[in-house]
C-alpha cells in the first residue's frame, strides 16, 4: 500500500496523547535561571529613568548596553531592537530582563521606568510612516471606471487583530554550552532565530543552535516572535553563564506578541450590466504596527489576492502598510489574504445586488478558468479549480433552495469563494535556496530538514512521501527533531509551503538516493558502504518570470481553491448569530495524508469563524484591553458547527506527488461566507469581527 | 502579574464552628471552588493575602426541603444544581443557569455560595436568586441572620456581609408563576455574561438582570409596569430609562440596553 | 499532607495554598498537565479529582487533602483514547490534549454528541476545529462517526 494519499500512523508518536512530548515549560536544566521581561507601560514616548526597586543580588540583569552586537532583530529590516534604548514605540515593548533562579523571586521585583511621554499614532489612515507600498497595475483601470456602459460599486471593508491563541503561550530556555549556547524553544522556524541571534551576538558568539521542542500550536504566531525571546534569553544566560528559561504567561503573550494586521479595504468597481468585470480599483491598507517585522510580506500578499478569484482586464491594486504606535502586527495563516479576500467576496455580492443578478451567476461569469490571467498577469494553468469548487458548493449543500426556502425566516445561507497562492510569492522560492536532506540509517533513511512539527503534520507528511519514492517501508523512515547544527536549512514553516516546496526536495533527495542505492535496501546498502546522505536545493519550476519592482509575473507557483458555504440562524433580539453548518469545499493537489489534511481544513475553518464572529481585540491605549481568554474569546465546542470537508483533487505537477500548498486556505473563506449569509437577511455588514454588538448597529440593507 | 503565591496563606478549616471561629480571630477572606479567586491571584487583580479555605465544610452541600421552602448549602456546586431533582423542581432555571456557568470543570468546583459571596454583577446565578427572592443565610459565632439577596449588595463588589460571618445556605421560598431565563454571553459555552435576565410571570412579575449594573438588579419601575397594566412595549420602554449599564471590554452599554428590552418583549411572549 | 496521585500516595509539604498545577508539575514532575491561561478558561490543565475534571490551575493544593488525583500520566499511555487522539488527528499540535483526554473520562457509555460537546466545552483547541476530537471519542465509544467519513472527487 503506497504511503502517500493513505492516512497512515503519524510519525509525532503517542507522546502527544500521553502527555510525554515534552513543550518548552516541560524542560529543566541544572542550575537554570527564570527570565522575565520588564516592558514600556506607555505607547510612546522617551524613556527618563529606570530604577530597581528590589534587592538585586542574586539577579542577572540585561539591559540593551548588554548586546554584544547590533541591537536589532534581522528580520525583513533590522528597525527593531531587541530592548528599547531611550524611546519606546509602543505599549509593552520590552525594555529591561531579569532572571532569578527562583520563578516567584523573578516575578515579584519592582522595575519602575519613568517616561516622558509622547503623542501616540494610533489611527493608520491618519499615520504617514509607510512601511511598504504597493502598486498593482493591470489594463488601464480608469478608462474602465470611466466608461458609459458600466455600474460603478463602491465599499469600504474593514477587519480586526486577531491573535493567534496557540494553546501553548511562547517560550524559549537557552542554555550555554562547549563555545557556544544552545536555544530550545517553541518555534516555527528554528533558522530565522539562528538569523537574528547572528546579528545581536556579531562574530564574538559564533556556535548558536537551535532545536524545536514540541510546539504548541504557531499559526503564524511563533514564526518571528521566538526570534525576540531567544535573543531576550541568550543575552540573560550570557550573562549569567546560566540556563535561563522564559515562559510568557497568557497576558503577556496577548498583549505583548504578534497579531494579525487590521485592514481597511476600498473598492470602486465598474461592472457591464451583464455582469462582467471590467475595472477593479482597489485600495489596501494595513496597520502594521511600531515596526516592520513581515509587513511589506503581509501587505504583498494580501494585495496580490486583493481582487479575489476573478477575471477582469484592468486592475489597480495599491497598498499601504503603515506604522502605528501599537505592538507590531505579524504573520498570521493566510497572511493578508484573510483580510483583502473577506473585502472582495463581501463586494462581489454587493456589486450582484447592485445589478439585480444572482451573486452566484456573477461568480460563475467572472471567477478565474485556466488560461485567464490574475492581477499581475500570471496566466493560469490547468490546475486551478474555482469553477470546480463553487459547483460542488452548491451542489452539496442545495444551496439555491436554501436560499430561496429560508427566505423571511431567521436562517440564511451564503457563500465564499477563495485562492490561495502557495509558497513564497514570486521569486521567494528561488531566491531561499531551500534545501532538505535525507541520511542513510542503519535500518532505513532519516530526514533532516528544518521545518517543524507545529501540529500540522510535517513529520507525517514528509515521512510519506520519502516512503513512496524511495519504495521502502514507511516504518523505516525517520524524521529529526530540527535542531539547526544538525538539519538541512529548509527555510521557514510558513506560506503553505512545507509540503509543496520542502516535500518537494525531498522527492528528489529520494530519487536520488534510490539510484545510489542501486536496488539495494537501505540497511544492505549501510552494511556494505556506510553512511550516505542526500542533499539538494529547490528549483523551482523553470517557468516562473516575477518582476518585483512592477509586482507582475508568476506570483505563484500554484493556487490552492475553495468555496465555503455557511448555513447559520440569527436572534434578531440578541443579534447573536448561530452558525448552523460549514461546508468547506478545497482543492489543494493531492492530499498526502487526507485525515491530516482534512484537520488543516476543519482547524482553519474554526479560526475563520471566530475570525468572524468572536474575536475581536479590544485596543485602548494601544495595548490589548481584553488580553485573557475570558474576554478575548475563540470558539469552543458550542461554537462550532457541523464542518462539511470536501477535498477535490487537481494535482499540480510541480509539486510531490501534485500535492500543493494547504495549511493557509482555509482561513481565507469563512469571514465573507458569514457576512454574505447575513446579507440574505438584509443586514449589512461591511467589517468584521461581526459581532453582536457590531450587528446591533448594522443598517438593514 | 502573577501573584507572589508563596506569601498567600491559606488556613483550612474542617467544620463550620472551627471556620467561624477562625473569622472571628483572624481577617480571611473565605474560599470555596477557588475558580475566581485563584484567577485573580493568577492575573494579580486581588491585594488579599489571607484565606480561609471552606471547601471542606460537607455540612454545608446539601440540598433540602424545609417546609416549603428549599435549602440549598452555601457549598453546593453547579454540578451538584445541574443533577438535584429538588431545584429542577422548584427553580428549575436556576440549574438552566448553572449549566451555562463555565465548562464542566468549573461547575464541578464553582458553588452557589461563591457566586454569591464574589459579588460580580456578571454573577450567572444571582439574577435568578433575585427574581425569585432568595434569601441569604449568614452565619457567625453569634448566630444566624437572614438578609433577602435583593438588599445583599450595596454596590459594585460590596456586600452587607462582616467579615466574621460565612455564606452558610441560600432559602428559596416557593416560586409562584412561569420561570423564564437567559444568558446573552460573549460566546456559546464558558461565557462571561454580558446580559442575563431571570423573571417569575405572575400578577407581580419580578425580573431581575446581571451585566447591566454595578450589581445585580431587580427593575422595580418595569415590574410595576407590568402589574398595573401596562403594555409591554410601554415597559420595555421604561426599562430602557431604568437600566444603566455600561460600556466594556466585553460590551457596549447601547447593546446591553437594547437587548435588556428585547429579552423583556421576549419573556413576556414566551410566558403568556 | 496527603493524597494519592495515580494511584500511588503522596505526602507532600510546602504552602497549602501552591497552586495544584505547580505541585504537579514542578514537585511531582507531571508535566503532561498543560498551562495554558491561568484562569480555568483554556483546559489544557485538566484533572481529575474524586473522578470529575477540574482546572489545576485554578485549586489550592490543600483542597486535595486526601482526594484521588489522576492525571494524564495514570492512564498509563495505553489508553485506548490515547492511540485514538493520534490516529484521528484528535490531537494537531497535542498542547490541548491532555486536558482533552482527562475531560473525556468521565463521559457516559454511549455519548451522544451533543453530550460530548458540553463535556468538552471548557477545553478549547485552537488546531483542530474540535470535529478529529469527536471522531476519536466516537470510535472510543464504539458509536457511529457523528459526520460523514472523508470524500475525495477525482478530477478526470
Amino acid at each position: 500500500m503506497a504511503a502517500v494519499g493513505n492516512s497512515v500512523a503519524r510519525k509525532d508518536g503517542i507522546g502527544k496523547a500521553t502527555g510525554d512530548a515534552r513543550y518548552a515549560d516541560d524542560l529543566v536544566f541544572p542550575n537554570m535561571l527564570h527570565g522575565r521581561t520588564i516592558r514600556s507601560t506607555v505607547p510612546r514616548g522617551k524613556i527618563k529613568s529606570i530604577r530597581y526597586e528590589f534587592d538585586t543580588a542574586g539577579f542577572t540583569i540585561v539591559d540593551y548596553r548588554d548586546v554584544p552586537a547590533k541591537n536589532a532583530v534581522d528580520l525583513m529590516s533590522q528597525d527593531q531592537p531587541f530592548l528599547a534604548e531611550h524611546e519606546v514605540k509602543h505599549m509593552a515593548e520590552p525594555i529591561v530582563l531579569l532572571a532569578h533562579e527562583d520563578k516567584e523571586t523573578v516575578n515579584a521585583a519592582k522595575v519602575v521606568i519613568e517616561y516622558e511621554a509622547e503623542e501616540p499614532m494610533f489611527d493608520p489612515e491618519q499615520s504617514d510612516v509607510v512601511f511598504k507600498a504597493i502598486d498593482i497595475v493591470k489594463g488601464d483601470v480608469k478608462a474602465a471606471l470611466g466608461r458609459d456602459d458600466v455600474v460603478i460599486v463602491e465599499g469600504t471593508y474593514s477587519t480586526g487583530h486577531q491573535e493567534h491563541v496557540y494553546i501553548e503561550p511562547n517560550g524559549v530556555i537557552a542554555v550555554p554550552e562547549d563555545g557556544g549556547v544552545a536555544i530550545y524553544g517553541s518555534v516555527q522556524c528554528p533558522f530565522y532565530v539562528i538569523k537574528a541571534l547572528r546579528c545581536l551576538l556579531g562574530s564574538a558568539h559564533p556556535n548558536v543552535r537551535v532545536i524545536q521542542t514540541e510546539t504548541g500550536g504557531g499559526f503564524g504566531g511563533k514564526e518571528e516572535y521566538p526570534s525576540i525571546i531567544s535573543g531576550h534569553a541568550v543575552m540573560l544566560a550570557l550573562k549569567s553563564g546560566r540556563p535561563v528559561k522564559i515562559i510568557y504567561d497568557r497576558e503577556e503573550d496577548m498583549v505583548a506578541t504578534t497579531k494579525r494586521h487590521p485592514s481597511i479595504v476600498k473598492h470602486r468597481t465598474a461592472v457591464t450590466r451583464d455582469g462582467h468585470l471590467v475595472g477593479m480599483d482597489i485600495d489596501v491598507l494595513m496597520d502594521g504596527g511600531a515596526y516592520v517585522t513581515l509587513s511589506p510580506t503581509v501587505l504583498s500578499r494580501g494585495c496580490i489576492h486583493a481582487a479575489g478569484p476573478y477575471s477582469c482586464d484592468n486592475i489597480r491594486i495599491q497598498g499601504r502598510a503603515v506604522f502605528t504606535n501599537t505592538p507590531p502586527n505579524g504573520a498570521f495563516r493566510g497572511f493578508g489574504a484573510p483580510q483583502t479576500e473577506f473585502a472582495v467576496e463581501v463586494h462581489m455580492e454587493r456589486i450582484a445586488e447592485a445589478l439585480g443578478m444572482d451573486s452566484i451567476e456573477l461568480r460563475r461569469i467572472n471567477a478565474l478558468k485556466p488560461g485567464d490571467k490574475t492581477a499581475t498577469g500570471q496566466t493560469l494553468r490547468d490546475d486551478s479549480s474555482a469553477h470546480m469548487v463553487l459547483e460542488e458548493a452548491l451542489r452539496r449543500t442545495d444551496y439555491l433552495k436554501k436560499r430561496a426556502d429560508w427566505k423571511g425566516t431567521d436562517k440564511a445561507i451564503g457563500l465564499s469563494l477563495f485562492y490561495h497562492g502557495a509558497g513564497f510569492t514570486g521569486a521567494g522560492e528561488k531566491n531561499l535556496k531551500s534545501r532538505a536532506r535525507i541520511d542513510l540509517t542503519p535500518t532505513g533513511v532519516r530526514i533532516a530538514v528544518g521545518s517543524t512539527e507545529i501540529g500540522q503534520g510535517t513529520r507525517t507528511m514528509h515521512a510519506q512521501i520519502v516512503t513512496d519514492a524511495l519504495g521502502i517501508p514507511y516504518e523505516s523512515v525517520e524524521v529529526a527533531q530540527p535542531d539547526t547544527s544538525k538539519v538541512a536549512d529548509s527555510g521557514p514553516t510558513v506560506a503553505s509551503r512545507t509540503c509543496m516546496v520542502v516535500g518537494k526536495i525531498l522527492e528528489e533527495c529520494s530519487h536520488e538516493m534510490k539510484e545510489k542505492l542501486g536496488g539495494l535496501t537501505p540497511a544492505e546498502y549501510y552494511a556494505k558502504n556506510g553512511e550516505l546522505s542526500i542533499e539538494r536545493m529547490y528549483e523551482p519550476p523553470d517557468w516562473i518570470q516575477w518582476d518585483d519592482s512592477k509586482y507582475l509575473g508568476d506570483a505563484y507557483a500554484t493556487y490552492g481553491w475553495g468555496c465555503d458555504v455557511v448555513e447559520l440562524s440569527f436572534d434578531p433580539d440578541t443579534f447573536e448569530v448561530k452558525p448552523i453548518k460549514i461546508t468547506a469545499v478545497q482543492e489543494f493537489g493531492r492530499p498526502i495524508h487526507p485525515a491530516l489534511a482534512r484537520g488543516q481544513i476543519e482547524g482553519g475553518t474554526a479560526q475563520g469563524l471566530g475570525y468572524a464572529l468572536l474575536e475581536k481585540v479590544v485596543m485602548r491605549n494601544g495595548a490589548m484591553a481584553n488580553g485573557q481568554l475570558t474576554n478575548y474569546v475563540i470558539p469552543t465546542t458550542l461554537d462550532m458547527p457541523e464542518v462539511d470537508v470536501v477535498m477535490m483533487e487537481n494535482p499540480y505537477p510541480g509539486g510531490p506527488f501534485g500535492a500543493k500548498g494547504l495549511g493557509e486556505l482555509p482561513m481565507d473563506g469563512p469571514a465573507p461566507a458569514v457576512v454574505n449569509a447575513l446579507r440574505q437577511l438584509g443586514i449589512d455588514v461591511r467589517d468584521i469581527p461581526a459581532t453582536p454588538e457590531h450587528l446591533s448597529t448594522c443598517a438593514v440593507a | 502579574m502573577r501573584t507572589t503565591m508563596s506569601e498567600v496563606n491559606l488556613r483550612r478549616a474542617a467544620s463550620l464552628d472551627e471556620a467561624l471561629g477562625i473569622l472571628r480571630e483572624e481577617n480571611r477572606t473565605p474560599i470555596a471552588g477557588a475558580t475566581d479567586v485563584y484567577v485573580a491571584l493568577n492575573y494579580g487583580t486581588t491585594g488579599v493575602r489571607q484565606f480561609l479555605d471552606i471547601w471542606a465544610l460537607d455540612e454545608l452541600r446539601t440540598i433540602v426541603k424545609r417546609d416549603d421552602t428549599l435549602v440549598i448549602g452555601a457549598l453546593t456546586s453547579y454540578t451538584s444544581l445541574i443533577q438535584s431533582h429538588l431545584v429542577a423542581e422548584h427553580v428549575p432555571m436556576l440549574a438552566e443557569a448553572s449549566r451555562l456557568v463555565g465548562g464542566v470543570q468549573i461547575q464541578n468546583r464553582g458553588t452557589l455560595g461563591g457566586n454569591v459571596a464574589n459579588g460580580s454583577p456578571a454573577a450567572d446565578g444571582v439574577p435568578v436568586l433575585a427574581a425569585v427572592d432568595a434569601v441569604v443565610v449568614l452565619r457567625s459565632i453569634d448566630g444566624e441572620r437572614r438578609v433577602p439577596v435583593n438588599e445583599y449588595y450595596t454596590g459594585y463588589r460590596k456586600t452587607v456581609m462582616r467579615p466574621d460571618e460565612l455564606i452558610v445556605a441560600i432559602e428559596i421560598a416557593p416560586v409562584i408563576g412561569k420561570q423564564w431565563f437567559r444568558k446573552v454571553g460573549t460566546r456559546a459555552a464558558q461565557a462571561i455574561s454580558k446580559v442575563v435576565m431571570a423573571a417569575v410571570r405572575s400578577d407581580t412579575p419580578r425580573i431581575a438582570f446581571g451585566s447591566v449594573a454595578a450589581t445585580i438588579v431587580r427593575v422595580p419601575e418595569t415590574e410595576k409596569a407590568l402589574s398595573s397594566g401596562q403594555s409591554i412595549d410601554e415597559a420595555a420602554e421604561i426599562l430602557g430609562r431604568e437600566l444603566k449599564p455600561i460600556d466594556d471590554v466585553r460590551s457596549t452599554a447601547d447593546y446591553r440596553k437594547r437587548v435588556s428590552m428585547n429579552l423583556l418583549k421576549r419573556f413576556w411572549a414566551d410566558t403568556d | 499532607m496527603q493524597f494519592t496521585l495515580n494511584g500511588t500516595t503522596k505526602e507532600i509539604s510546602g504552602n497549602p495554598a501552591a497552586r495544584l498545577i505547580d505541585v504537579l508539575r514542578e514537585e511531582l514532575l507531571m508535566t503532561g498537565v498543560k498551562e495554558g491561561c491561568g484562569e480555568g478558561e483554556c483546559g489544557a490543565c485538566t484533572v481529575l479529582i474524586d473522578g470529575e475534571p477540574v482546572c489545576s490551575c485554578i485549586i489550592p493544593v490543600g483542597q486535595v487533602e486526601g482526594a484521588d488525583v489522576v492525571t494524564i500520566e495514570g492512564l498509563g499511555g495505553t489508553h485506548p483514547l490515547q492511540e485514538l487522539f493520534m490516529n484521528e488527528v484528535g490531537a494537531q499540535c497535542g498542547i490541548c490534549t491532555p486536558g482533552m483526554i482527562m475531560a473525556a473520562m468521565k463521559l457516559g457509555d454511549k455519548p451522544t454528541l451533543e453530550e460530548v460537546k458540553v463535556a468538552l466545552a471548557g477545553n478549547l483547541c485552537r488546531c483542530t476545529g474540535y470535529s478529529a476530537i469527536y471522531r476519536a471519542i466516537m470510535k472510543w465509544k464504539g458509536m457511529p462517526e457523528p459526520d460523514n467519513a472523508d470524500k475525495l472527487v477525482i478530477v478526470e
